[in-house]
């Protein structure tokens, strides 16, 4: 009297094919642990396949460039510190270039390169963190992002003795920058930067070659070149795909035409490719670093011709843009003669970064957005603005 | 805040190895020991938060390491970083889904006051014009020693709280809310832009 | 890279009928800009993309400007009868130039490594005809930037395959980032209240006193 398999009269049908057809709607985020922010995706999954996402911006529209509108030309260069709250020099840098092209002033020797070095050291910290937070997103709760907060604390030492704030640092000015060195301050960014290839060599054996790592970020999100140039993607993110664009070698800004670096690029433009290319871009900032300390002038730090209070560009427009630790960071300003600017724009990279996410993450899982989104490396300050 | 016990007896007991407490104190110790906060960053502040809770400032050494992803579990929000007036009713969602006792830190200008972004027509003008605040640390972004001192002010007022009489916590009074309404997006603004229940603004005279 | 009057004149002959017009920069940083007709501009946009020589195949940055009605007084000298007589009068005329929305596009090339080239459209007004055609379909990068600009300055872009608010909720009803926007009067008090800050406040405070604790205040300022 045994019940055997043959007994049933009819099989049950798998439990996929009940599911068939039918999506199940997410809203993820804007509270939402790995989302770097208050970013939100609607995702319509069919099992754990993303099916459709659509991104929600604006929980963190903090009306920047109206504000920028409102206030003198010097007035926003403290809000363009929050833009993106990793790179304030950065951010300070792109503003006062853009300014600079409008008002047609020239920067000194001395400035141009402590805006290189600083801009590097942002790079550093900016791509440190970058790599904790993306592991993090993997998986690896806690310990990458400490040992990359440990190096990030030694760096935001140093812009704190430089300008007062570990983070919001408000350092450059139309011209060149808001003060000198202080002394011994050389001394001990030499030594951070020569300790930190060996951050970057530990990090590297802790984490390229690990197995899970690999298993969860390669062939995953791959972006095709042609994409990535007719969707405006700029920074780490282009040239995993293979494209050699780098703002500092096209432009050549802010003396970066006299050091000698590589631009590294990749090969499949998937997640793997875009988490190595900031690997390789740390090496090379911290090249960069090594030359400007060593060729570094003395000399004057400010333009004394541009006359900060009352600043009055002519009246004309101009589009400046560096390449900002995420991406091509653009300002665009149009003067009328008065003290404030009659447009001020923000180009956000990683912004404008995001325009694929829905494209990069059609086809893979739920866990594997969370990676796409982490390699893309977005800023909710700089993306809603 | 030793309760019923006296200060002189309790001295005396504890140099004969003898220790006394009162189920007040106990409680308060291990509630201001054990604060969960909920892993929830908004702006530029949330990376200060996040420097608090790495390696070289230790959020650990005062029992908030715990960072809890769902409000569920929470027993603190700590507001980090400019609130919108689109992110507002999310705020107060997750705020009405904590369970009691639940604080909440305001932390930074953009959080007390709308801050640098104040005149932005999306910006809110505080958080607490939704839900109640406990302890307000103004910077742009605060220091992680800021934050810190902000934890020991919220651990300094679970102490002094108190169980029973009058004057007890309210969290243990049945007649205060625990949750607050969620406004609405209007056509030009929130509707209502402010809880008037609980936010009163300061007396000035001009 | 080639100068502006050949892309135009080289554009021109490549879309019959498109009507391109140069609008110059007098800033210093030389950055003059191409003024496109709606009908055709996105056939231009298209030939400025695909021409060999130009592939300016990156689009970087899409914006919006808001420029408001404006009145030009001039003093000119007519010349008149007056008793009789022929005389030279200096009368003042107003000049009215209508306000209208523009949307700014920077190309750049990343296979030449050139640019930028500046292109722009104009709306015929601020109201109701504020369309202009979208350049999403070339420019993936215009995507969200177009969404952007319809949000915060109400330009709608035919042809955007998805056109809704980005940044502000999907019930707000105003463009905030016009000239002419003004924010809803959410301002408690100000601490330290001067000029056009302390005009705010006054008007606050007289126009709805119950609900923003104004009744703790007094009248004189």
């Amino acid at each position: 009297m045994s019940v055997g398999f043959h007994e049933l009269e009819e099989a049950p049908p798998p439990m996929t094919s009940r599911l068939e057809g039918e999506l199940l709607e997410v809203s993820m985020g804007p509270q939402h642990p790995s989302t770097h922010g208050v970013f939100r995706m609607n995702v319509a999954l069919e099992g754990e396949i993303v099916r459709k996402l659509k991104p929600v911006f604006g929980y963190l529209h903090r009306n920047h460039e109206k504000i920028g509108e409102n206030t003198s030309y010097l007035g926003s260069m403290p809000y363009t510190d929050r833009l993106d709250y990793f790179c304030s020099m950065t951010n300070n840098w792109a503003y006062a270039l853009s300014v600079e092209k409008l008002a047609g002033i020239e920067v000194p020797e001395r400035a141009e390169y402590l805006r290189v070095i600083l801009a590097e050291l942002t790079r550093l910290q900016n791509h440190a963190s970058l790599l904790g937070f993306l592991l993090s997103d993997m998986g690896a709760w806690g310990t990458p992002l400490m040992y990359a907060f440990r190096e990030r604390e030694k760096i935001l030492d140093l812009f704190e003795s430089l300008s007062g704030s570990r983070m919001m640092c408000d350092y450059m000015r139309f011209g060149g920058c808001r003060c000198d060195l202080p002394p011994g301050w050389m001394e001990r960014a030499r030594k951070l930067v020569d300790g930190f290839p060996r951050f970057l060599d530990e990090f590297e054996k802790l984490v390229v070659s690990n197995e899970i790592l690999i298993a969860r970020t390669q062939e995953v999100g791959k972006l095709s070149a042609e994409l990535a140039i007719n969707a405006g993607i700029t920074g780490p993110m282009l040239r995993a795909c293979g494209v050699n664009y780098d703002l500092r070698k096209v432009d050549g800004y802010g003396f970066y035409p006299r050091f000698k670096f590589r631009v590294p690029l990749g090969e499949h433009g998937d997640c793997y490719d875009r988490l190595m290319m900031r690997v390789l871009e740390l090496r090379e900032s911290v090249g960069i670093l090594q030359q400007a300390m060593e060729q570094i002038p003395p000399g004057p730090i400010v333009n004394p011709k541009v006359k900060l209070r009352s600043f009055r560009p002519p009246v004309g427009e101009a589009y400046g843009r560096i390449e900002g630790p995420k991406g091509e960071l653009g300002f665009y300003l149009i003067s009328d003669g008065g003290s404030n600017p009659y447009r001020y724009r923000v180009r956000p990279p990683s912004f404008i970064n995001l325009t694929i996410l829905e494209d990069l993450c059609l086809g893979h899982t739920v866990a594997d957005v969370m990676v796409i989104l982490g390699s893309i490396d977005i800023v909710m300050g700089e993306v809603d603005r | 805040m030793s309760g019923q016990v006296d200060e002189g007896l309790r001295s005396e007991l504890q140099k004969q190895g003898i220790w006394v407490t009162s189920t007040q104190e106990l409680y308060n110790w291990g509630r201001r020991n054990s604060i969960w906060p909920l892993q929830f960053g908004l702006a530029c502040c949330a990376i200060e938060m996040i420097a608090t809770a790495a390696s070289r400032y230790d959020l650990a050494r005062f029992g908030g390491e715990v960072f809890r992803p769902s409000p569920r579990q929470a027993d603190l929000m700590i507001v980090a970083g400019t609130v919108t007036k689109k992110m507002a009713p999310q705020i107060v969602r997750l705020y009405n889904q904590m369970p009691d006792p639940k604080y909440v830190i305001s932390m930074g200008a953009c959080a007390i006051s709308g801050g640098p972004f104040k005149q932005g027509y999306n910006v809110l003008k505080g958080i607490d014009r939704y839900i109640p605040v406990d302890v307000y640390i103004p910077g742009c972004p605060p220091r992680p020693e800021a934050l810190l001192h902000a934890f020991m002010e919220l651990q300094r007022k679970i102490d002094g709280q108190k169980l029973t009489g009058e004057s007890k916590a309210p969290f243990l009074d049945a007649n205060q809310p625990s949750e607050f309404p969620v406004p609405a997006f209007g056509a030009h603004d929130l509707e209502p832009p402010l809880n008037s229940d609980v936010f009163h603004p300061p007396t000035i005279k001009r | 890279m080639e100068s502006l009057e050949e892309i135009k004149a080289r554009g021109e002959a490549a879309v019959p009928g498109a009507k391109i017009t140069i609008v110059p920069n007098p800033g210093p940083a030389n950055q003059p800009s191409l003024l496109l007709d709606h009908e055709h501009a996105t056939a231009i946009a298209r030939f400025l993309r695909n021409d060999v020589a130009l592939r300016l195949d990156h689009c970087s940055n899409a914006t919006g400007v808001d420029w408001l009605d404006r009145k030009v007084s001039k003093k000119v000298k007519v010349k008149k009868v007056v008793e009789g007589e022929e005389k030279e009068i200096e009368e003042t005329h107003e000049e009215f130039f209508p306000g209208y929305l523009e949307a700014v596009y920077h190309l750049y090339s990343m296979t030449h490594k050139h640019g930028p080239v500046v292109i722009r459209m104009r709306t015929t007004d601020r109201g109701e005809a504020a369309r202009l055609p979208s350049l999403t379909p070339i420019f993936r990068s215009a995507e969200f930037q177009e969404r952007e600009i319809f949000d915060l300055y109400g330009i709608r872009f035919d042809g955007h395959p998805d056109l809704r608010r980005i940044l502000m909720w999907d019930e707000f009803a105003d463009f905030p980032m016009r000239k002419d926007y003004r924010e809803p009067d959410d301002y408690e008090y100000e601490p330290t209240p001067h000029d056009d800050v302390l005009e705010k406040a006054k008007e606050h405070y007289s126009a709805r006193p119950q609900l923003d604790g104004a009744e703790n205040l007094t009248a004189q300022s």
